[in-house]
């Protein structure tokens, strides 16, 4: 009989440890998701950050580039420079035949001729004379350099011949191919070529649209969360302007992109692809989650404070607006950084507006059309080229950077400046 | 030029907001009191000032367009065209004045189009004059109006009532705003395409149905089997299915675990790391689906000899699973905190273990919650898009199997209207159909599951 009891005890002590081992899993596997997923952004991404030029002697022929004596600003600016650009990567290889050469010239960006020219406007003295210069390499090369580029593959699968391997190689080994940080990833815009593609366009187009989400979205906020909190009768309209604002949180973003079309585009005809309807969009979705923010940190403020203002003699408006919106301000600020994380994050209602057209010029206004950093990653990881890849691992680093810096902002003035009351 | 006008206007608001006080400090040198502090005199001319150019700004935008069109139009009336014609003419007129056009310039839309621009340069300076004019009447007035005796406070704190309570109405309107958007192509979409065809149709396929000319518009046998919308929502419930599978077990035993077990040590780290999941945009986890989960779950199936899709809906569904895990987690970490603690200690009073205590009185008595916080993620796992969009197919096959590909509402809606869309088509009216229906689905959802919180926590406050 005893023995039978203990038999039992032992079980039920070894179902507790089961339990036990059940959460910690379920913890472990969370956080093991949250590690790879991290580890594999970073170590696909880090590379990008990393651009690979060619050195390449280019001879700045006064002849080639239709160039006359001592040629003024103007004439350099005019100049022709895609002869010399062309010898000057066909000389690579002195033996090449014409497709050779071809090939030879799509080693580098089509942008060479453009780098070839400033480099002789920044110093005309140039002409006439040799000089090794900077070539940004074809992505497909610049993934080769990576490592990022199966060499093994049969020749017709791959993007690069064996032949621009072999120069490619050659050049290494004279060390006349460097890598150094890539600072275009941050200056240019979107472009269709890999190795030209940068974040600048959709990065003010994140900026604008955040902009104008926390103009429209802040002021209307508090105003509503003062209103409900501090001013609203306790009936049935009130009642259901909470529920609205309760289920307005959980409506699924993209429909709130059908209401920016429906409405903003059909209806108030507002510029397509702008981040102005794009941040008008973000503001419809961003409401509530500030609203409720702010309204927590109202209903944080002890009713001591009011009751002070109130027996001095103060109006109820002027205790709120005085007193009590003031002292809720860290917990609203706090709120509204986090609602606005989160829109930063937003992809789908920007696609239904517009905001995937490609877009290569950095746009100066929120009317001008942008896309935005989430919209760009999808739109880099739907193409199939393979440099775009770690572009996009790339891309979702600086948002994700933003994203925490944002958070860690919020954390701060909560702890900083909120007031604990007890 | 709205820009500079509406500057000024605030300047123009500040200047009175000047002068109001100041004659409040005058009224006050002359040592009779005042019945309200002296900025009160100030906000109450600041007000005189916004209201007639705030009603004015907004019966010109209303208004104007409508007008002009009315005196443009004027010119072709009696000729017989249709409406539409006259809206096409119209917008002719418009492109051409702003210099967009592009095709024949006829000369009767030359006349029109300089008719425009000068009848908008008119409204225009007649617009500044009216609204300059009446700022100045209506803060005129009110300055003479205003003296030690009047009541400035009342009205002013009257009109900031009304701000706020309009702001209020932001939420309503909003929702209204959906509802209107959805409900009218909704509606066209259902003249053309029976409701029943939608809701029992087992083939979905909309691009059948871009492939046609103008004339044969309405012509219903054209879409017949093209717009069944069965194979879309079951693959919409089953990838939210796979996901909830996921995200149940992993985020409930966490929550559990956070509440009854962790050290406030793991408890402070462990928790905002889990959050972090519900932080990262979704875009990203549709990236990390399409790239790395669905070609290793593609190279797991051909080592065992099992053909599995790249774009699975097991792939997109577990990585969806993923995101939804802190939300149960963190929910039902709240819910199983705020069962009172005499109802734990009851029960280890009676020699129950800890898992026991959780199993069968914290469990049971949390329950509500619990399915609160999954209804809210099976809500937020049917709106979820990019996810979807990226890592799963975009050809609705009617299938159970996980390792196929299946389409979503979601993935529907972002299909169909990307890039340039025409509004009228019923391709386009199907996006908004499924987002109607997208939508409902997830208002009860939401409603039930935050009846379901609310009940809950009533319960033990």
């Amino acid at each position: 009989m005893n023995k039978n009891k203990e038999q039992l005890l032992n079980k039920r002590y070894k179902a507790e440890q089961r339990f036990r081992l059940y959460g910690q899993s379920a913890i472990f596997m969370a956080l093991l998701f949250l590690t790879i997923f991290i580890f594999k952004i970073f170590s696909t991404g880090y590379s990008a950050f990393q651009k690979t030029w060619l050195i390449v002697p280019v001879t700045f022929d006064a002849e080639l580039m239709m160039l006359e004596q001592n040629p003024s600003k103007e004439d350099i600016q005019d100049a022709d420079y895609y002869d010399i650009a062309l010898k000057s990567m066909a000389d690579l290889d002195l033996n090449a035949n014409e497709d050779q050469e071809n090939e030879l010239k799509r080693m580098v960006s089509y942008f060479f001729e453009k780098e070839i020219k400033n480099e002789l406007l920044n110093d005309p003295s140039l002409i006439g004379k040799t000089k090794e210069v900077y070539l940004t390499a074809s992505d497909d090369l610049d993934q080769v350099f990576k490592g990022n580029y199966p060499r093994d593959l049969p020749e017709d699968q791959r993007r690069v011949s064996d032949y621009q391997l072999k120069i490619f190689d050659q050049l290494v080994a004279n060390s006349k191919v460097e890598s150094k940080f890539n600072i275009s990833f941050f200056t240019n815009a979107d472009s269709r070529e890999a190795e030209l593609a940068g974040i600048a366009s959709s990065f003010m187009g994140s900026i604008f649209s955040i902009l104008v989400c926390l103009m429209i979205a802040f002021p209307v906020a508090v105003l509503a969360a003062i209103y409900l909190e501090e001013f609203a009768p306790k009936n049935r309209f009130t009642d259901f302007i909470e529920v609205n604002i309760n289920n307005l949180a959980a409506v699924p973003s993209i429909v709130f992109g059908l209401l920016g079309l429906g409405v903003l585009l059909a209806i108030f005809q507002l510029p397509r692809s702008t981040p102005l309807v794009g941040g008008i969009t973000l503001s419809l979705m961003t409401l509530p989650t500030i609203i409720i923010a702010a309204r927590a940190s109202l209903k944080a403020v002890p009713p001591s404070i009011r009751e002070a203002a109130l027996a001095m003699g103060a109006s109820r408006m002027q205790t709120t607006m005085h007193h009590t919106v003031p002292l809720s301000m860290p917990g609203t600020l706090s709120g509204t950084i986090i609602g606005l994380a989160q829109a930063l994050g937003e992809t789908a209602p920007l696609i239904l507006i517009g905001m995937v057209a490609f877009v290569n010029t950095i746009p100066g206004s929120p009317m001008d059309p942008a896309a935005s950093l989430p919209v760009q990653i999808y739109i880099w990881a739907e193409s199939a080229e393979r440099g775009f890849v770690e572009k996009v691992s790339a891309c979702i680093m600086v948002l994700l950077g933003f994203l925490i810096t944002m958070n860690l902002f919020a954390q701060i003035i909560r702890h900083k400046f909120e007031k604990k009351w007890s | 030029m709205n820009l500079i006008l509406f500057t000024f206007i605030v300047l123009l608001g500040f200047t009175s907001y000047y002068f109001g006080r100041k004659k409040a400090y005058t009224i006050q040198s002359t040592k009779k009191r005042l019945t309200a502090l002296p900025q009160f005199y100030g906000y109450y001319l600041a007000i005189w000032c916004a209201i007639p150019a705030f009603i004015i700004f907004s019966l010109w935008a209303i208004f104007e367009p409508t007008i002009v069109k009315l005196l443009v139009l004027s010119d072709y009336s009696n000729q017989g065209y249709l409406d539409d014609e006259l809206n096409l003419i119209y917008e002719k007129t418009k492109a051409l004045s702003r210099g967009q056009f592009t095709g024949e310039i006829t000369p009767f839309i030359e006349a029109s189009a300089e008719k425009y621009l000068s009848l908008r340069s008119i409204a225009q300076s007649s617009k500044v004059v009216i609204v300059l004019s009446a700022i100045i009447a209506s803060v005129a007035y009110a300055y003479k109006r205003i003296s030690s005796n009047s009541r400035t406070r009342e009205p002013v704190e009257k009109f900031l009532n009304a701000v706020l309570f309009t702001a209020s109405l932001a939420a309503i309107l909003t929702t209204v705003g959906i509802v209107f958007s959805l409900i009218f192509q909704t509606i066209d979409f259902f003249k053309v395409i029976p409701l029943f065809d939608f809701v029992f149709g087992t083939h979905w396929y909309p691009a059948k149905a871009f492939v046609r000319d103008s004339s044969e518009a309405l012509d219903p046998s054209m879409y017949s089997d093209t717009f069944g919308a069965v194979p879309i929502f079951a693959g919409t419930f089953f990838i939210a299915f796979i996901a909830m599978c996921v995200a149940i077990p992993i985020g409930l035993m966490s929550g559990i675990y956070l509440a009854e077990y962790a050290s406030s040590k793991v408890r402070q780290y462990a928790k905002p790391l889990i959050e972090i999941l519900a932080g990262i945009p979704t875009v990203v986890y549709g990236f990390f689906a399409a790239l790395t989960v669905g070609p290793f779950l593609k190279e797991l199936g051909t080592s065992m000899g099992l053909e599995v899709s790249a774009e699975s809906a097991l792939a997109a569904g577990g990585v969806m699973g993923i995101m939804i895990i802190p939300f149960i987690s963190s929910l039902s970490d709240d819910v199983i905190t705020s069962v009172p603690q005499s109802l734990r200690d009851g029960s280890y009073a009676m020699g129950a273990t800890k898992s026991e205590t959780i199993k069968r009185v914290i469990f049971p008595a949390a329950l509500p919650g619990i399915v609160g916080s999954i209804l809210l993620g099976v809500s937020r796992a049917i709106g979820e898009t990019m996810i979807v969009v990226m890592a799963s197919g975009l050809a609705a096959n009617l299938t159970l199997n996980p390792l196929e590909s299946t389409s979503t509402i979601t993935a529907q809606i972002v299909v169909i209207l990307i890039g340039d869309q025409a509004f009228g088509d019923p391709k386009t009216q199907a996006a908004f159909a499924l987002g109607m229906s997208l939508f409902l689905v997830t208002l009860c959802l939401n409603i039930v599951a935050l009846r379901v919180v609310k009940k809950y926590r009533e319960k033990y406050e």
